[in-house]
């Protein structure tokens, strides 16, 4: 059995985002730049599905769309320990530009089991993993805390609203994973990133497919009124401000 | 041409959830010069699917058939697609919940639709296309264009009015033959609490943070929930000490609500934190430390222990609401 760890590079969410060129480009100076948090979990199960011998896990790949920027962050996912990782030669252009590369990779050299993340912390789409399902034509299961595989059956738990499902289903699929998937991401140790340096990395040149989608302009939030503040001897002043100003209670 | 929009039961009811999504379907119709077709999977009472009208839906679709009652992405994906097809959508609106984000991706490649995903109002434009929407986990907004002729936008939960039109929609039964073997998802088993208020659907929102010092301070929180309706939450923090249950977790990392009120007791307010939180319309934050980050995102505010303002907001709750 082989997994697909697909990574996308994010900035760190305590970056201070910053646009030029007239509020239509990102800043890229002084961004931090790491694996997406819920990518550097689905590693991590990926991995510890891998260490027990009895899954007979051969090898767990990362895949990512991006340009050469993006390569340090591709070392850090195999410090940790993915064995190799290809990577689309294109500038991640939308969710449904970026799906269809990694799709055309996964036709040429099939993985039985394909992990996105929920979202990734830039553009918050939550869409690659359920777009490249479909471009592969095989099943996707949303929102998944659990993921293991027991008698040789695939093992996933799907939130719901209030609960949850426990279900099963036949490989090849994507599992697009959220909390609970593992409780700590892996992080890389010393070997790893020594390990890291040779390990394969084959870099691809896309294949022509439009974006769907464009960012015009970029905004930043709105400063919003200093907060306003009450006797803490006296909330029932606050409690008033919520019931007759704001009126939410 | 028509607006179609994927509305959600939850066993055979709707919910705020679903008349917001037909509010907002009927308003896009209206600056498309057409009509919002509701859709629903499952079995749905006629006079439960008439509610839908109330806010403006002009027909209403029921789907049904043996092997629909469970979410199989790729069934319940041709369901739409084959009723969007007929009724000539150019765009359909789901929302951006746990079912919207199993189902917008997979309808845009079968449909070749660009999807606005997470939008928190009506289109800034029609001609050409242009949504709104939160990027960089709050720390940004975007006008983005979608280009395609068809489109799917997934709508934030909570972030549009109610808005009544009546309508006398017919109903329309649709249903759905499977092929053997066609749902490929087995489910074994579900586990759901019953009796709670759900943390999605929640208007007020009751949250501590490490602030609240340990999990045996928690029972005046839960009852400042219980009396004003509320759902409770918690920090990163507290739900990995295990102070409280991993469904109450908010943030980057956890829950992404909207409620209108959202308490803050105790919680530092890192920008990881506010991923999950910035868009409820209010933010009250009670922290000791005058310079805590979350009072930079809140409207209104108290410096002090939240364990000895908590039984003094509960006592000025109970005066007001004359309990
Ligand atoms: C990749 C990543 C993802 C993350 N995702 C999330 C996430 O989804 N959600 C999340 O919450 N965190 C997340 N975090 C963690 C986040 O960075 C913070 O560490 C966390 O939110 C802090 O929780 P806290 O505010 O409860 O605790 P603390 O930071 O310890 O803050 C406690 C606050 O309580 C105040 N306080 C102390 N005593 C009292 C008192 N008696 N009365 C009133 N106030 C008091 C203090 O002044 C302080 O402001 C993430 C971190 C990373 C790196
Ligand atoms: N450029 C990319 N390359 C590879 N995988 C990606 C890329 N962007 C997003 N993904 C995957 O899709 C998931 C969800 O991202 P998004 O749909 O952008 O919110 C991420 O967690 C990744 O698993």
């Amino acid at each position: 059995m082989r997994i697909l760890v697909c990574l996308s590079n994010v900035p760190d969410t305590t970056t201070k985002v910053k646009f030029i060129d007239n509020l239509t480009k990102l800043d890229t100076g002084g961004i931090q730049w790491v694996i997406n948090p819920w990518d550097e979990l689905s590693l991590t199960r990926a991995l510890e599905l891998k260490d027990d011998a009895a899954h007979n896990i051969q090898q767990v790949t990362i895949a990512h769309v991006g340009l050469a920027g993006s390569e340090p962050t591709i070392r850090k996912a195999l410090a940790i320990g993915a064995d190799d990782a290809i990577r689309v030669n294109a500038d991640p252009r939308d969710a449904y530009f970026v799906a269809a590369q990694l799709a055309e990779v996964i036709k040429i050299n099939p993985y039985d089991i394909i992990l996105c993340g929920i979202e990734s912390s830039d553009y918050n789409g939550s869409t690659v993993g359920g777009m490249l399902a479909e471009f592969l034509g095989i099943p996707s299961v949303s929102s998944v805390s659990f993921l293991n595989i027991e008698n040789g059956q695939v093992l996933i738990h799907r939130e719901i609203d209030g609960g949850k499902e426990i279900l099963t289903l036949p490989t090849p699929f994507v599992a697009i994973v959220q909390k609970g998937i593992t409780k700590e991401p892996r992080i890389a140790a010393m070997r790893g990133i020594m390990m890291a340096r040779t390990k394969p990395m084959k870099v691809t040149e896309p294949v022509a497919t439009g974006p769907l989608t464009e960012v015009l302009k970029y905004e930043l939030p709105k400063p919003h009124a200093a907060c306003k503040f009450f006797d803490p001897e006296h909330p029932k002043q606050l409690v008033e401000m919520l019931q007759n100003e704001a009126k939410v209670i | 041409m028509s607006v179609l929009v994927f509305t959600e039961n939850w066993d055979g009811k709707f919910k705020k959830l679903s008349f917001e999504l037909v509010s907002y379907a009927s308003k896009l119709a209206e600056m498309l010069n057409t009509s919002a077709i509701a859709m629903s999977i499952g079995t749905v009472a006629d006079d439960e699917l008439q509610k839908l009208g109330k806010y403006g839906a002009a027909k209403i679709i029921r789907a049904t058939g043996e092997g629909m009652n469970i979410l199989d992405n790729q069934t319940w994906v041709n369901s739409i697609s084959d009723i969007a097809e007929k009724e000539k959508a150019t765009v359909i609106v789901l929302s951006n919940n746990i079912m919207g984000k199993a189902l917008a991706p997979r309808l845009s490649v079968r449909m070749k639709a660009g999807l606005g995903a997470g939008v928190s109002g009506l289109p800034k434009s029609t001609e050409p296309f242009v949504v709104y929407k939160k990027v960089f986990s709050g720390n940004a907004f975007a006008d983005v264009l979608i280009r395609s002729e068809k489109k799917i936008l997934t709508l934030s939960q909570n972030s549009f009015q109610l808005l009544e039109k009546p309508e006398v929609p017919e109903i329309m039964n649709v249903s759905v033959s499977l092929e053997a073997g066609a749902v490929k998802t087995q489910v074994k088993d579900v586990q759901k609490q019953t009796g709670k208020i759900l943390l999605t659907d929640a208007e007020v929102v009751v949250s501590g943070g490490r602030g609240m010092k340990s999990p045996d301070n928690w029972g005046p929180l839960l009852e400042l929930a219980e009396l004003l309706g509320a759902a409770t939450a918690c920090s990163r923090p507290v739900s990995d000490e295990g102070w409280r249950p991993h469904e109450e977790h908010t943030g980057q990392t956890g829950k992404i609500i909207a409620p209108n009120l959202y308490f803050a007791f105790g919680i530092s307010g890192a920008t990881q934190h506010l991923a999950g939180v910035s868009s409820s319309k209010f933010i009250v934050a009670i922290n000791s430390d005058k310079d805590a980050p979350i009072f930079e995102a809140a409207q209104y505010g108290i410096v002090g222990d939240a364990i000895k303002i908590l039984p003094k907001l509960i006592e000025a709750v109970k005066e007001i609401k004359g309990k």
